[in-house]
């Protein structure tokens, strides 16, 4: 490692900027792209040098497209606030009911706890579409169809296990001898959990909940069977805009920069927890 | 290793039973997920009925038939093919690739923490949006990436719409946004290797392609069995990139098996068919995830051991 010659830095040097330019370009030209009106979009040879407009921005957040042939309503923003609120509350309930169950998986052997633990992960790689078809039908008779309480159901499949199982490692790795003590002194097997248990597996808690955030978002296959157009998430409504738009490429550049960027920014933030959170622990980031 | 010492008796203040403390704690989870494997359980007994939406008079049990007939289903054949294909080619690049970045960015420097940073970037955007981004740049009138193959004398390349590229289209997707996983899983297992065989090796003047392929890789082993059977899992059930892409087309070139299930379900609505094709992917799933859980298990004791 250590006796490294120029010509090799040189190679390094270009296979890093390469590996760079393939990752990074599609996001920077999209984000460019976003910015131009249809005409610099369509101009050949493409240029990066153009006049930028936010034009495409007040047309999706106004909702109000106006062309040639007349104003088109676009229901993105629609799209954005169900993805927030879907996001959300999917995350804020799966921590409800995944914490605790987290806590007794870690603390207590108790019979079937490994089976159960296993059987909850294994939602995690079955395929999604075999339960979501015949889904639809109990859906209907139930009638969660086309709601948002049943979209945050089956929205649980993929926060709950993940949270299970991250959260589960950090209570393992905080010894239960501090919540021992605690207990000796005469507190309650409560008052341990939420005054010791919780704020030292905080970090924990904190990754896994914004890993389950940036899950919940970027679904896509759920809402597709399971939504109507006002109840989609961006994913599922960006693929419908590009449909029912058709030419305005400007419009569903914007659309892909406003969908991506709170995942984006999130993963930025929280970059250190992610490698341990993404590969549920089995490596230390 | 984690200390899991089961907790005493307790003093006082301690209403719920100490033997029923862990169930309460994880029942409502449970709950949540139980309401899921009934539809699962649906799901198999569809796939032994003949069950058409657009037929509901003619629906009855035929057995194994959806399933006998896949034996003589070129559409079956096909989907697969296509799948096997799909995952092998995604998975196999993306090894490489990952591998390859993982061991440019090993040093820990400012730079190369800052460029493992930004290509976390293409993972954490959904991979329809990530589909939908590469349509725009693979557009045939305005498509940079279209713009491109035509000055290296590719013009009129098709990608996305031509049963000759489509497949190569997707998987180029895949591989920008699956490639970071992989490479952030072998980067953490590489920085996490111990350093003294490499400083001995060093000392004595091995060759480093030796030190490679007899020090380093056999190392890294438990970490890339865990990464690429992860993504051998996710790869084989591919449907966001694709179904955004190509909803399967041209034709049926990349009717892996989600999409075809979809497809089956919502366009022929042939649910018996549909159900029958997500159990054997079901299947298939099981069976590998039972090897990467047990990989990933002797992993993730080894992460502790050193934390």
């Amino acid at each position: 490692m250590e006796t490294t010659s120029t010509l090799e830095k040189i190679l390094r040097l270009i296979a890093l900027t390469l590996v760079v330019i393939f990752f990074m370009f599609p996001i920077f030209w999209i984000f460019l792209m976003s910015f131009q009106t249809n005409e610099t979009i369509l101009a050949i040879p493409p240029s990066v040098i153009f006049t930028p407009t936010l034009s495409n921005y007040a047309a999706l957040i106004t909702g109000k497209l106006t062309t040639a042939a007349g104003t088109l309503d676009i229901a993105f923003m629609r799209n954005l606030m169900n993805s927030i609120f879907l996001s959300v509350t999917s995350v804020a309930i799966a921590l409800v009911l995944g914490v605790p169950a987290a806590y007794a998986f870690a603390r207590h052997k108790f019979k079937g706890s490994e089976d159960i633990a296993f059987t909850l992960l294994s939602f995690r790689f079955a395929p999604p579409l075999l339960v979501l078809l015949p889904l639809t039908q109990y859906f209907q008779w139930l009638g969660l169809a086309d709601t948002y309480f049943g979209l945050i159901w089956v929205y649980q499949l993929i926060c709950l296990p993940l949270i299970l199982w991250i959260v589960r490692g950090y209570f393992e790795d905080i010894s239960a001898d501090v919540e021992y003590a605690y207990r000796i002194a005469g507190h309650s097997w409560f008052a341990t959990f939420r005054k010791i248990a919780l704020p030292l597996a905080g970090p924990g808690i904190a990754a896994a909940g914004l890993l389950a955030f940036i899950f919940a978002w970027n679904n896509f296959v759920f809402a597709l069977v399971l939504a109507s157009a006002d109840k989609q998430p961006v994913t599922v409504g960006a693929l419908a805009f590009v449909t029912s738009s058709g030419i305005q490429y400007g419009q569903i550049a914007s659309a892909i920069v406003l969908s991506v960027t709170p995942t984006l920014a999130l993963a930025l933030y929280a970059q250190r927890y992610l490698v341990e959170g993404l590969s549920l622990g089995a490596v230390k980031g | 290793m984690a200390s899991t010492a089961t907790l005493r008796k307790p003093a006082s203040g301690f209403r719920i039973s100490r033997k029923m403390l862990p169930y309460v704690l994880s029942l409502p989870a449970l709950l949540v997920c139980i309401g899921i494997l009934i539809p699962f359980i649906t799901a198999v007994i569809y796939s032994f009925q003949r069950y058409r939406l657009s037929q509901p008079w003619a629906r009855q049990f035929n057995w194994g038939e959806n399933y006998l007939n896949f034996f003589t289903d070129p559409a079956f054949w096909n989907t697969l093919k296509v799948s096997l294909l799909y995952a092998g080619i995604t998975v196999t690049l993306e090894l490489l690739l990952g591998l390859g970045i993982a061991l440019l960015l090993q040093r820990r420097s400012t730079v190369n923490n800052f460029i493992s940073i930004m290509l976390l970037l293409p993972l954490m955007i959904a991979p329809a949006l990530a589909a939908l981004m590469w349509k725009l740049m693979t557009n045939p009138s305005f498509g940079i990436l279209s713009y491109l193959a035509s000055l290296v004398g590719l013009h009129d390349f098709r990608w996305a719409s031509s049963p000759s590229t489509a497949l190569l289209t997707v998987v180029l997707v895949d591989i920008w946004v699956y490639t970071p996983f992989i490479m952030i899983l072998l980067l953490a297992g590489l920085r996490s290797l111990p350093t003294q065989p490499f400083e001995a090796a060093a000392l004595d003047g091995v060759p480093r392609t030796f030190v490679f392929f007899r020090i380093t890789l056999p190392m890294l082993t438990p970490y890339i069995l865990t990464a690429t059977l992860f993504r051998l899992l996710d790869s084989i059930q591919q449907f966001d990139i694709i179904y955004a892409m190509t909803q399967g087309g041209p034709g049926n070139t990349l009717t892996v098996f989600q999409v075809e299930a979809y497809l089956n379900f919502f366009q022929s609505t042939n649910v018996g068919r549909s159900a029958a094709l997500m159990v054997i992917l079901w299947a298939i799933t099981y069976f590998l995830s039972n090897i990467f859980i047990k990989n990933w298990l002797r992993l993730r004791e080894r992460a502790r051991g050193e934390a």
